[in-house]
């Protein structure tokens, strides 16, 4: 019991983190029917600003902002330098572009910076740990899942209650017909890039703080836990996002613990092998999304 | 106010609209039918923006609106209702109007939506309901109710009677009435021929992407060849 728990919360931090990139990848997703394999390089691109922040003698508290603002930058830059010119294509050709950015960001870093990984001090308290009645909880977990539940619900609220939330909402439903309201088709688009951009920032703070370190393919791997979690939960849907992340969070830790340990390596294997088999049982992901009209 | 001159679209090689020319004045309530398939929803997609014309011109107000984005266009007070009303099913009927008033000062939207409610009696019960419940007449109301809240000038409906039980019919040919006694310029697509043509000043009549007739409705009705065009085969 006390080790499901400890599973379960364990579980929840990592997962929240693949909850907001996932969202990223879903509000994308929506207004564009674009699934941006290029999501992850908003993590190598702030880890890099990390990196040289650090070396700046920057604080942690001063660097988290930088992120967020470079991955916010970053965001709307790619839209703007790649994605804008391809609004409209064919899934295939969108898909195609979203793998030439994350190579290309890749390569720049490779370039110009370094082959190799290039690491920096974390913050002291993310390996610190408080009990919980029998339960060792880490405070970077702590910390994780309180700002994910915060983030969630501004996000909520920005969807719920302002005009551009609205807009987004009728833009991912039915693209031409907001249009012909005078929803504007670069406003929302970019707005999208920039809450998906906002999403990734807090993620990359808390992904960046975890691993201390940055390299040229560092993208690939949140990358790849954003567009299964969104897999996961239901292309286009953000609710789907989310719970997809969640799932995706708790699947591996739940996992890597039990599994015997000469396979415990592999979990990631069985990880995607589970959602291969989601996929045989149901395709459309947990949640079913009606609509699919793009632009 | 609105001039179309010999527009063309098309869809890969095939033209769905053939240098089709008409006007609408200021003011007039302007029918457009004719056959399945005779480009009248092509037609009023080109002029929306929705499609873009590989020929011809289409000015409003003395501006040259060819090809330009149907966002612009609503600001410049073209509004359109498009084939099957196309509402927002996971909104609600009052997030579906709200939308319909992105363009409008936000200290005026309260009381568009208001006006709506009063025009709208069926929607206001149903103002926090998720506009996929809403049944065809309602939905077909909401859907005229959303581009009215951008207060258009120029107003074009796709087929706002199709689906529609009888009595839920005479609802949309009296708000079309109740909307030109307004001023409002109309350019109605409507396969119910006659009923149009009663509501209507003039109409064109379409078919195989090329306009083939323009008079009064009356005109129109009395030329038997030209009405078992469009409302026969």
């Amino acid at each position: 019991m006390t080790e499901l728990l400890q599973n379960l919360i364990d579980g929840l931090g990592r997962g929240s983190i693949y909850a907001l990139l996932a969202l990223g990848v879903a509000v994308v997703f929506g207004v564009m029917h674009l699934l941006n394999f290029a999501h992850g390089e908003l993590i190598t691109v702030s880890g890099y600003a990390t990196f040289w922040a650090m070396g700046a003698g920057w604080s942690w508290y001063l660097t988290v902002a930088l992120i967020v603002a470079v991955s916010v930058a970053t965001s709307l830059a790619i839209e703007r330098v790649a994605f804008s010119r391809v609004r409209g294509a064919d899934d295939f050709t969108l898909l195609l572009t979203s793998f030439g950015v994350h190579f290309v960001v890749s390569a720049i870093f490779l370039l110009y910076v370094s082959a190799s990984v290039k690491t920096f001090p974390r913050p002291g308290w993310v390996t610190n740990t408080y009990a919980l009645g029998s339960l060792r909880v880490e405070v970077f977990d702590t910390v994780v899942i309180g700002v994910t539940v915060v983030t969630l619900l501004a996000t909520t609220l920005l969807l719920q209650r302002t005009m551009f939330g609205l807009a987004l909402r009728a833009a991912a439903a039915d693209f031409d017909t907001a249009r012909l309201m005078g929803v504007r088709s670069d406003s929302v688009i970019r707005g999208a890039f920039a809450l998906s951009g906002l999403l990734a920032g807090i993620a990359s703070v808390f992904w960046l703080m975890r691993a201390g370190s940055i390299s040229p393919s560092a993208g690939i791997n949140p990358m790849l836990k954003g567009v299964l979690a969104a897999l996961v939960g239901g292309l286009g849907s953000l609710r789907g996002a989310v719970l997809g992340g969640l799932a995706l969070g708790l699947a591996e830790v739940l996992l890597r613990s039990r599994l015997p340990d000469s396979v415990a390596s592999l979990t990631e294997g069985v990880v995607f092998l589970l959602i291969a088999l989601l996929f045989i049982f149901r395709p459309q992901g947990i949640v079913t999304v009606t609509h699919a009209e793009r632009v | 106010m609105l001039e179309v001159s010999g527009l063309t679209t098309k869809y890969g090689e095939i033209s769905a609209l053939r240098e089709a020319s008409l006007h609408v004045g200021s003011g007039e309530v302007v029918g457009l039918i004719g056959p399945n398939g005779a480009g009248k929803t092509t037609l009023l997609n080109t002029i929306a923006g929705l499609l873009a014309p590989s020929g011809g011109r289409v000015t409003f107000d003395g501006e040259d609106i060819t090809g330009m984005p149907p966002e612009k266009l609503l600001r410049s007070g073209l509004a359109l209702v498009p084939e099957h009303r196309r509402i927002f099913v996971d909104l609600t009927v009052e997030e579906n109007l709200r939308i319909g008033g992105v363009t409008v000062p936000s200290a005026d939207r309260p009381a568009l939506l208001d006006e709506m409610g009063e025009r709208f009696p069926m929607l206001r019960d149903k103002w926090t309901t998720s506009a996929g419940y809403l049944s065809g007449g309602e939905a077909q109301q909401l859907a005229i109710a959303r581009a009215l809240m951008s207060r258009p000038r120029f107003l074009m409906m796709d087929e706002p009677s199709l689906g529609l039980a009888p009595l839920l019919v005479d609802v949309v040919f009296d708000l079309i009435e109740a909307l030109r006694s307004q001023g409002r310029t109309l350019l109605v697509v409507e396969q119910n021929a006659t009923r149009m043509l009663d509501v209507a000043d003039r109409a064109y009549v379409l078919r195989s992407g090329e306009v083939v007739a323009e008079g009064t409705g009356a005109e129109l009705r009395d030329n038997e060849d030209l009405f078992d065009t469009f409302v026969g085969n």
